[in-house]
Formats: structure tokens, C-alpha cells, sequence
């Protein structure tokens, strides 16, 4: 049990997606201006990453392994992911439709985060156990989802602020995200 | 390697089958309006439009929650095609821009310096901002943050500048603006908008009754853009040409220069864009919605009507102008005599209204020729009845019966349609307003001898206008003043030989503010004329209630025979379809008067037709003045003299028809411009400061 805690902690914050490991940076730049479509997006990372970290742990335990065609892993990665995403688009307009107000168009932009992949990838080559990559899928993306969210707190602050004309917008955003990486550096030392 | 294959065949066809048996088990009814209209949206998937994703916006079209023209990157086709699907009038699908109807920026007084955050709406909640101004632009660009597109940029005088050709109309800057100064609205909403208390307005435009922006179109006057001050007058006004000839301009009355100098002569710089068109043989475009196919009856071709069709027409409805007299254009044509409105300009004029595809059918006169019935029958889902005030006040004095005894109306109307009436040597025309002024120079051209003018109070009271009156006296015109008529005296054959009239001297002031005149005992007077014109004053002619159905009998006239109307709405009090406006409604007043009421009524009969309650304009102005902004002193004016009004010599003129007033040659135009303060709410640019005053 401790073992899943420290895995969690690490992955929010000592190895934190975007800000360690520097994936999925399209979302966190273009969905941090406002705070509400950053929950809107955090919350469909925390969704699709689950399902896709089971489903492509499974795929590669129980077929690519096997049939020893590893190679193989990141194009069925990519087609499984995408086919999941419609499937779980689908299947949430009919069954629970004010979650499907709720994502909106961020459940289907994430078809294409590198972020998802990323976090697959990670779960398959750490070799982690059904239980542990649940967990790591999980935590990564609350850690995603963590930064966003300060990030685009941080942000709309800025745009209320008096920034010299070279740095507005996007400048400021990718010093302020530097900024923000090198505090979550700080948590380093804790695992 | 063939295991590889395999993998990928099945992971493939798992993935495939799994999808379309889940579309099959999740399928949920959606609308298919929505998919239909997801087709004609961009398709960018981008945003702008402040839903998620192009589905999203479609959806809130189907449910009603957007209007058709969302999609901020859509053509115009394609707004167009999503408000046929939505069956909607595509009128209010045309596309929306943002306008910044502020531009005093920097130089409204500073109330505090501010230090604070950086945004608009944390600066309006200290005491609603750093200038004085309640109403103005805080400086602080909210808007310019807010706008997605880059099509607002702060200007050189410290408000924010839209840039239309890069405008989507998304409204993000209307959401921004702590203030209702940024304003995101299509051209039909601009068409129907009416002044509010809390509009950005100078006292001219306060005062217009047609609301025209005058200081806008005086600033493109003087940037040489003419073709743009021209289209500014239309926004508010289709009868500028008349208008710049004959309108006795109460704007003028309010001018602020006026308060240290003499005020800038609006209307002839009105005048001289007008002008400035038809001289240029091009005629400005005039856009219009796209056609609702929806049809109004307007009837009546006068100025009230034609304001009416040419408005009801730009938002995109099918007007159809019914006149009872041989040519449109109403008292204008008929009331007001070629010297002062030349028959060609008014041509040139009514052409460019009806040519927007308004219809016209002349020589057929309501109640007789046609009735309430068969304009319902015809599919006019709304009419509005601007009839002018065409039936002279009789004397109703002994004799006034007598041969060569003439209404001011019925005189004008058959001269200016070309009939030799019989007209003596000498003539009187009893009356002190513009009809009775009309009368008298009238006559003078056609050949009388000598022309007095009976008025029964003085020169000071005479309700014609000033410049009016000057130029009959240049004519020499006679007046007697504190004169009533008491009896028309004939010979044997009953034609006139004199009038008499009994002497007045002024009495008491009355309601209207004038001091009444009291006839003095005994002082009978007799002069000695052959001709007699009676224009004191016309009411509507109600006589299309005796022959028709019986539910125009239901509607409502006051005890002046005026349609009894909502002075807000202009909506009939008795039949809802009927609307009105101009002379029928108010009895004679101005041109511009009837102009504005014309526009008045479109936005009703448009809010009619669309189903929706017919509210007065919130806080709406009616040419009230706004309290801040009247000044009893201007610092910063170094008087100018005005601009002449350049007219044709005594001599020449007095024989003739020939227009007397000349339009301002352009340098003396451009100069006259330049008189104006630009003026707003409460700024203004004085003469000699306006570096300084933008700096403080």
C-alpha cells in the first residue's frame, strides 16, 4: 500500500507530466487562459488517461508480449487510444449526458495528446504491474491536470497585469510555466 | 511477420466492429437540424464563438440560445443558410460588428489618478472610472484583451479603435466593457437604435429629431471622406438633399459653439455632402438585409412614409409605397415650392429610396381607390398610414367663400402640379408659418403686383422659419402684423376686392408661451387685395373613414382628426396592424419631425412582425437633453465667423422659380467643418488646447 502512495506522489509531483517530463504542452498552453476550460480539460485527461492506461497495459501484456511484436506497440497505441476515445464519447452522450455537456470538445482534442501517450508508454517500459500502472495512469493525470489549473490561475492574473508588449501572451506563459517547473523541482529530493 | 499483419488486421477490426456496434447501442435522437447545420459552420473547430467546438454551436442554434450568424468565421451565405434551416428571418442573420461609439478618450476631465490593476472593470468600480464622463471609454482596453481576432487596437487619443474588416462580431468586447460603449450589433440593429439617456451624444444630435450622428459626419466632412458622411446621414436620414434645403435645423439651436460664437451651420454642411452625391453622378451604395419576404403596406409617399419604407426595406422586409397623388414625396413635393426644393433634386432623391426594390403604386388613394380589406386580402401583414395633414383650416369668417379666395395647402399643391389658377394683381395671404411663407413667395414669382402677408401677432412670434422670413422681406414682401381677418368684402360677379381685418395689440401670455392678441374695438381696417391664400394651419384628411369597411371605422382619431397613436411605439390605439407617424400623427410639424417618426415606426412594425412586444426604448431620449450636457459657458472658443449661406441676388430670383439657396462651395464647406467641436456628452476639442487638454 505505501509502495502505490509513494508511486502516486512521485507521479503528481516529483515526475509531473508537463512540468518534469514536459509532455502534452499544446493543451497546457492553449486551454490555461481561462480557469474554466482548464477544469473542463483536466477532467477529461483524468478520464480518457485511465481508461487508455488499462486498456493499452492489457493490449501489451496479454498480446504484443506474447506474440512478441513489441515493435508494434506505439501504432496499436495510437489506434486503440483514438478508437477508445469515440467509443467513450459515445457511450457517455447516451448514458451520462451532462458529463458529455460537461468535457465537451476537450474529450475528443485529447484523442491526439501526447500526454496520454506518453504516461502508456511510461506504464509499459517501467514494467509496471496492472495495479501499479492504475495507479502511476491515474496520478499522472492529476498531476496534469494540478498544473493546469495553477497554471491558469496564474494566468489570468497576468492578463490583468501591466506586461511589456515583446513578453505578452504566450512569452509570459512559457516563462511563467519555466518558473513554475523549477519550484515543482523542489519536490526532487522527496521520493 | 505474418503474426505482425494478423495483429494489426484484428486489433484493426476489434477496434472497427466495437464502434459501429456502439454507435448502433449509444445512438442517441439528436436533431437533425444540428448536423445540418454543422455543415454550413466553418468547421475550424475554433472557438470564437464562445461554445465548444462547431457541434456545440450548432446545438445552441437549434435550441435557440445563439442567432444564426454564431459562427464567427462564416460567410455571409453561410449565415444565411443557417437561418433558412432555422426558418428564421435572415434580416437579423446579417453580420455583426463591433463599433466603439466613444471617441472622446483622453480628453474628458480627470476626476482621480489611477493607479490600480490594469483592466477596465476594476477601474469602473471606484466611482465608475478616472473621467468625469459617467458615460465614456475608460482607456484601459479590456476590450482590446478581450478580442480574439485583433481587430481592436487602443488609438492615438486613448479609446480603442475597431478595425471592420477584421471584426467577426463575436461580442467578446461587448462582454468586456464595464461601460455600453462598445457595442456589437448588425446593421439592421444599428438601423432601428434609437438615442438613450445614457448615450454618448453632443447636444446636436441630442436635439435632431431624426437623430442623426452630426458630429460624425461633420468629422468625415472634414477628413474630405464625403461618401462616408454621407452614408453616416443615411443611417438616420433618406431625405438628405431635402432635408439640407429645407430643414430649419433645431440642431443649430444647440450647438455648443453657439454658446461663444455663432454654431456651425449643420445643415448646410449636410447640405453640402448631399450635394457633393448627387453631383458626382455615383450614387453611394446602400446595403440591405437579405429579403424575409415578408410584406408591409406603407401608405402615403411623403416624407414620414418614405422614412417608413426606406428603413422597413434596409432590414429586409418588401415595402409597397401607396400614393394618392401622381408622384411621391408628399408635401415635400407638393407643399413646398420649386424655388426652395427643385423638383429634379427630389427626383433624384425618392429614385435612390425606391430603386432599393420598394414598390410604389401612385394615383390611388385610400379610401377610395383602395381599402384596409384589400391590403389585408393582399398579404400586408402591417401598415403604416402616413398621410400628412393635407386639409387646410378654413377662415370661417363672412366671405371667405368668395372667388379668388385660396387654401395655403390646396394653393400650393395645384401651382407646384403646374395649373394656372386665377390669380388677380394683388394678394394677401393670412398666416405667419412656413406654409403661409411658401404661399407668398409663390405668388410673387408667379406674377402678382404686390404680396402682403396678414399675421395677427408680431414679427417675433411668426412660427416660419427666421432665414424664411428674411428672405421674403429681401423680396419685398409686405407685413401686417396685429391684423384679423374679419370679413372678405366682394363686388357684384362675388370675386374679392379687400379684406377686412380688425387691428390687435398683445395681451397676456397663453399655454403656447406667445402673448395672445386682443382685438382692439372699432379698428377695422380694409385692404385693398384680389387674392386671398388662408394658410393658418392643416389637419389630416380623415374623409378615407367614410367609404370603406367597417373596421377602419373602428380606428381611433383625436378631436385634430390625427391618428390616435402610442407617441412612443407610433402604434395605432385602436387597430394593432396600423402603425403611424409624421404629420397624421401630430398634425403639421417638420420634415424632420416626420423622418425620425418614419424610422420610430419601422422598429414597431418590425418587433410586430417578429412576434415580439412592441416596448418603448429603454430610457429612450426623444429629444430631451441630456442634463451634464448643457453648458452655460465654452472656455478654449475663438469665435469664426459662420459660413454664409451663398443665395441668389433679389433680382434674379424673385421672377422665377429657380433655386435660391446655393449649396457651399467645397473650401467654405471644409471651413465650416473645422467650426465644429466634435463634441460628445460632455468633452469637446476646444479651438486652441487640444494638445494641452490631452495631456492633462
Amino acid at each position: 500500500m505505501g509502495d502505490y502512495f509513494v508511486l502516486a506522489i512521485s507521479c503528481i509531483f516529483v515526475n509531473n507530466i508537463l512540468l518534469a517530463q514536459f509532455l502534452g504542452n499544446c493543451p497546457f498552453l492553449g486551454t490555461s487562459k481561462k480557469m474554466e476550460t482548464a477544469t473542463g480539460m483536466a477532467m477529461a485527461v483524468v478520464f480518457v488517461l485511465v481508461m487508455a492506461g488499462i486498456i493499452t497495459w492489457i493490449t501489451d501484456t496479454y498480446l504484443l508480449k506474447p506474440l512478441d511484436i513489441e515493435f508494434l506497440r506505439t501504432l496499436s497505441f495510437i489506434l486503440i487510444i483514438a478508437s477508445l476515445v469515440q467509443f467513450v464519447e459515445m457511450f457517455l452522450k447516451k448514458s451520462i449526458p451532462a458529463l458529455y455537456a460537461g468535457l465537451g470538445i476537450f474529450l475528443p482534442l485529447i484523442t491526439t495528446n501526447c500526454a496520454v501517450m506518453g504516461v502508456c508508454l511510461i506504464n509499459i517500459n517501467e514494467e509496471y504491474t496492472f495495479m501499479q500502472s492504475l495507479v502511476s495512469s491515474f496520478s499522472y493525470a492529476v498531476g496534469f491536470g494540478l498544473a493546469l489549473i495553477l497554471f491558469a490561475g496564474i494566468r489570468e492574473r497576468i492578463n490583468i497585469a501591466r506586461v511589456p508588449k515583446p513578453l505578452q501572451d504566450t512569452s509570459i506563459g512559457l516563462v511563467t510555466a519555466g518558473m513554475i517547473a523549477l519550484s515543482f523541482f523542489a519536490f526532487k529530493g522527496m521520493v | 511477420m505474418t503474426e505482425a499483419l494478423l495483429f494489426m488486421l484484428g486489433i484493426g477490426g476489434v477496434c472497427g466492429l466495437v464502434l459501429s456496434y456502439a454507435s448502433k447501442i449509444f445512438y442517441v435522437y439528436e436533431d437533425p437540424r444540428i448536423a445540418m447545420i454543422e455543415n454550413n459552420l466553418a468547421g475550424a473547430n475554433c472557438g470564437g464563438c464562445g461554445y465548444a467546438g462547431c457541434s456545440s454551436a450548432a446545438q445552441a442554434v437549434v435550441e435557440g440560445k445563439a442567432s444564426p450568424s454564431v459562427c464567427v468565421i462564416s460567410s455571409s451565405e453561410g449565415i444565411a443558410k443557417v437561418a433558412e434551416i432555422m426558418g428564421m428571418d435572415p434580416g437579423s442573420a446579417s453580420p455583426r460588428v463591433a463599433n466603439n461609439t466613444c471617441d472622446g478618450g483622453k480628453r474628458a476631465n480627470t476626476k482621480y489618478h489611477y493607479l490600480g490593476v490594469n483592466s477596465c472593470k476594476a477601474l469602473s468600480g471606484f466611482f465608475g472610472g478616472q473621467r468625469e464622463c459617467g458615460v465614456g471609454c475608460l482607456g484601459l482596453g479590456d476590450c482590446i484583451k478581450a478580442c480574439n481576432f485583433g481587430a481592436i487596437d487602443m488609438g492615438p487619443d486613448g479609446f480603442p479603435v475597431v478595425d471592420e474588416t477584421m471584426c467577426v462580431g463575436c461580442g467578446a468586447c461587448e462582454n468586456a466593457c464595464p461601460k455600453n460603449i462598445l457595442q456589437v450589433k448588425t446593421m439592421s440593429e444599428r438601423l432601428l437604435d434609437f438615442n438613450q439617456e445614457d448615450g454618448a451624444l453632443a447636444p446636436c444630435s441630442q436635439r435632431c429629431p431624426a437623430e442623426i450622428n452630426i458630429p460624425k459626419y461633420i468629422s468625415e466632412i472634414k477628413k474630405g471622406d464625403y461618401k462616408a458622411a454621407v452614408q453616416t446621414i443615411r443611417m438616420r436620414n433618406p431625405l438628405l438633399l431635402s432635408c439640407g434645403r429645407v430643414c430649419p435645423h433645431p440642431c443649430e439651436d444647440l450647438c455648443r459653439r453657439g454658446i461663444e460664437d455663432e454654431p456651425v451651420s449643420i445643415n448646410q454642411l449636410k447640405r453640402f455632402a448631399a450635394d457633393y452625391e448627387m453631383k458626382s453622378g455615383t450614387r453611394v451604395p446602400i446595403t440591405c438585409a437579405p429579403d424575409n419576404g415578408r410584406k408591409v403596406a406603407v401608405i402615403g409617399g411623403g416624407p414620414a412614409g418614405l422614412s417608413c419604407a426606406y428603413f422597413l426595406r434596409r432590414v429586409g422586409y418588401q415595402v409597397t409605397i401607396f400614393e394618392a397623388m401622381p408622384k411621391l414625396g408628399g408635401i415635400i413635393r407638393y407643399g413646398i415650392p420649386e424655388y426652395r426644393l427643385p423638383k429634379k433634386v427630389l427626383d433624384w432623391e425618392i429614385e435612390g429610396i425606391t430603386r432599393l426594390g420598394i414598390e410604389t403604386r401612385t394615383n390611388v388613394r385610400f379610401g377610395s381607390d383602395f381599402g384596409l380589406g384589400s391590403l389585408v386580402t393582399a398579404g400586408y401583414e402591417a401598415i403604416f398610414m402616413g398621410i400628412g395633414a393635407w386639409k387646410d383650416y378654413s377662415l370661417g369668417i363672412p366671405g371667405d367663400h368668395l372667388e379668388g379666395c385660396y387654401n395655403g395647402i390646396n394653393f400650393l399643391s395645384r401651382s407646384a402640379m403646374g395649373e394656372k389658377l386665377p390669380l388677380g394683381k394683388k394678394a394677401c395671404v393670412i398666416g405667419g408659418g412656413n406654409t403661409a411663407v411658401d404661399c407668398a413667395r409663390t405668388m410673387l414669382r408667379l406674377g402678382l403686383e404686390k404680396v402682403y402677408m396678414v399675421y395677427r401677432r408680431t414679427r417675433k412670434e411668426m412660427p416660419a422659419n427666421e432665414v424664411e422670413i428674411v428672405a421674403s422681406e429681401h423680396e419685398g414682401i409686405d407685413f401686417v402684423f396685429l391684423a384679423a381677418p374679419s370679413k372678405v368684402i366682394g363686388n357684384e360677379d362675388g370675386h374679392v376686392t379687400h379684406l377686412e381685418y380688425l387691428k390687435m395689440e398683445l395681451g397676456e401670455p397663453d399655454a403656447s408661451g406667445r402673448r395672445r392678441p386682443v382685438p382692439v374695438e372699432g379698428s377695422e381696417t380694409l385692404l385693398e387685395v384680389d387674392t386671398i391664400v388662408t394658410a393658418i394651419g392643416q389637419s389630416p384628411d380623415a374623409s378615407f373613414k367614410e367609404e370603406t369597411s367597417r373596421r377602419i371605422s373602428e380606428l381611433a382619431l383625436t378631436r385634430w382628426s390625427t391618428i390616435d397613436n402610442d407617441p412612443t411605439t407610433l402604434q395605432s390605439t385602436s387597430i394593432p396592424y396600423i402603425f403611424t407617424g409624421g404629420d397624421s400623427a401630430t398634425g403639421p410639424a417638420l420634415v424632420v419631425d416626420a423622418i425620425g417618426a418614419g424610422r420610430r415606426a419601422a422598429r414597431s412594425i418590425d418587433l410586430f412582425l417578429k412576434g415580439e412586444k412592441i416596448a418603448p426604448v429603454e430610457k429612450s431620449l426623444q429629444g430631451k437633453r441630456i442634463e451634464e450636457s448643457v453648458f452655460t459657458t465654452v472656455p478654449g472658443i475663438t469665435p469664426i465667423k459662420r459660413a454664409e449661406m451663398p443665395e441668389l441676388p433679389v433680382n434674379e430670383r424673385i421672377r422665377s422659380f429657380v433655386e435660391v439657396d446655393q449649396v457651399l462651395p467645397e473650401d467654405q464647406a471644409l471651413k465650416e467643418a473645422n467650426r465644429c467641436l466634435n463634441c460628445c456628452r460632455t468633452c469637446y476639442n476646444p479651438d486652441n488646447s487640444i494638445k494641452e487638454s490631452y495631456n492633462a
